[in-house]
């Protein structure tokens, strides 16, 4: 019997030790596809060097920009909203109807399908008001996509900061804002940069968002205004695989390209772990 | 000496929702004296000092009747701020909580949001308050590390010191020592005699033998109520009331 009651055991816990390793297989697997047949595309002049011969040649240049520009829209318009409908729900808002409304629009926000955003940013920010196919239109739909996830890592980090932090701060005559200021948000800003900017690299590979708003099949010139179409990294990778002027010849290319555009979204996620862990430190010691 | 009344309450009651949890609380509070709140668990002590700065506010659905006087002024009239009232009144926590901030910092703070910004001013305060708490031989060499570093009895200090520096009348203390071993909590109770002298001190505490060490006037809670309150060596020695007396002998709580 007692027997038996271990081997149940051991064979659940193998059962869940093979789904964790399972993740871990299947990260490993994608990196090392895209990294064996996109390697050998990457090359200086693939990564300084706009598209040539009906991009069938030259390297991806416009596109990492493009990525890149779309990126910093995204961060400048959803983060300062994020964070300040974050603070607003979790310090100050209560519980009333109003509130539960705007939760309740939040939820539903983050489950939209992405080519919904795509399909709105087009009517909205496109024509109705006037940005045409740019970097903002594109940076803004992204925008909207990516606030439900700031919102809500921005209020988880903001529930890990004690009351008794408040409490202490109020309790020595500081106004509810001061605390805030200098108290919570101080505290939560570690886990509030994390998860936005996981929430960001999540946005910096998204195809269909992007391919009425900001992103076009090709364009030579780096951007130099916010109102200016952009290529994209993911974008690239769908026309070159779906609609190229030669599929099968430019296969490296795409793989380089999904290779460049794993590299920037791990770098993304990489710099919010190392951001996290040194204001962690500050915040200790 | 004038035994001035630094603050009172009369007839206070409160509630949590529709749950009355103080009753008819009148307990007068003298200048520069120390005032012991004791009872048992549950018995709403810590509810009726967190009436007294209007900590209670932050809690949703609560309700206070009655009157509630810092000198002249009722604190729950709908003309007083809130934010001055915690300034006159301070409060001194359960567990140590101090910011996740620098020793400095942790002091300054206060000053700060009070608008002070003169640095060579803060810097004196700082000193004066560790000094006052008596905490400043032991961190001056490290004012700018983290207050977090610090032992717990030594948290509590610098938080009793942080509410010091704003120059409050009133000390509120939440159980100051229920979180400290004997040596630390044996500190922070010869701190309350010290400070007794310059402010008025009202401290809830489960540690009877606290209580009668530290204060001069205790008040007996039980179920929401006072039972009674009388000078500390006459309640603890000749308790009037049966109950008060079970509960100070250890029979009940």
């Amino acid at each position: 019997m007692k027997n038996r009651r271990k081997t149940v055991q051991k064979i659940w816990f193998l059962l869940l030790r093979l789904a964790a390793l399972l993740n871990g297989a299947a990260l490993l697997l994608i990196v090392y596809f895209i990294l064996s047949r996109g390697f050998t595309a990457i090359s200086w002049e693939f990564l300084t060097k706009a598209p040539e011969n009906s991009m069938t040649e030259g390297g991806i240049l416009p596109c990492i920009a493009g990525t890149i520009g779309l990126c910093l829209v995204t961060i400048m318009a959803a983060l300062p909203i994020g964070i300040a409908s974050a603070i607003y729900l979790n310090e100050y808002s209560g519980k009333g109807k109003i509130v539960r409304i705007i939760r309740l629009g939040i939820n539903n926000l983050a489950g939209v399908p992405s080519i919904v955003f795509g399909l709105f940013g087009l009517a909205f920010f496109c024509i109705v008001l006037d940005m045409g196919v740019s970097l903002a239109a594109g940076g803004l739909t992204l925008a909207i996509m990516t606030l439900p996830v700031i919102i809500g890592a921005s209020e988880e980090a903001l529930k890990t900061v004690p009351d008794t932090y408040r409490e202490a701060s109020l309790a020595m005559g500081a106004t509810q804002w001061q605390t805030i200021r200098k108290i919570v948000l101080p505290a939560a800003f570690p886990g509030i940069l994390t998860g936005s900017i996981l929430g960001i690299s999540r946005a910096a590979g998204e195809t269909a968002p992007i391919m009425y708003t900001g992103a076009v099949f090709f364009t030579p010139n780096l951007p130099d205004s916010i109102f200016d179409e952009v290529m994209a990294l993911p974008y690239h990778i769908y026309v070159l695989a779906t609609a190229g002027t030669n599929i099968e010849a430019t296969r490296h290319l795409q793989y380089g390209t999904a290779l460049v555009l794993i590299v920037l979204v791990f770098g993304m996620n990489l710099t919010a772990i190392i951001l996290r862990s040194k204001m962690r430190k500050k915040l200790r010691i | 000496m004038g035994h001035n009344i630094k603050m009172h309450t009369k007839g206070l009651d409160f509630f949590y929702g529709d749950f009355q949890a103080l009753e008819n609380i009148s307990i007068e509070f003298i200048e520069n004296r120390v005032t012991a709140l004791i009872g048992p668990s549950g018995c709403g002590k810590s509810t009726y000092l967190r009436c007294l700065n209007r900590m209670n506010d932050l809690i949703p659905g609560i309700r206070v009747n009655g009157l509630a006087m810092l000198e002249q002024e009722d604190i729950y009239e709908s003309s007083v701020d809130v934010v001055s009232l915690r300034r006159r009144v301070g409060m001194v926590f359960q567990k140590p909580n101090p910011f996740p901030k620098t020793i400095f910092e942790n002091i300054a703070y206060g000053l700060r949001v009070n608008g002070l910004k003169d640095k060579a001013k803060i810097t004196t305060i700082v000193e004066k308050s560790l000094k006052q708490a008596a905490i400043w031989d032991e961190v001056k060499e490290r004012l700018n590390e983290s207050a977090l570093g610090l032992s717990g009895g030594q948290q509590q200090r610098l938080c009793i010191a942080r509410a010091l520096a704003v120059d409050p009348e009133v000390l509120l203390m939440d159980e100051p020592a229920s979180a400290l071993d004997p040596i630390a909590t044996q500190k922070i109770e010869e701190l309350i005699s010290f400070l007794s002298s310059q402010l008025t001190i009202i401290i809830v505490t489960h540690n009877m033998q606290q209580a009668a060490r530290v204060s001069d006037k205790t008040a007996f809670f039980y179920m929401g109520k006072l039972i009674e309150m009388n000078d500390t060596d006459t309640l603890f020695t000749r308790p009037e009331l049966k109950q008060t007396e079970d509960y100070i002998t250890g029979r009940f709580g």
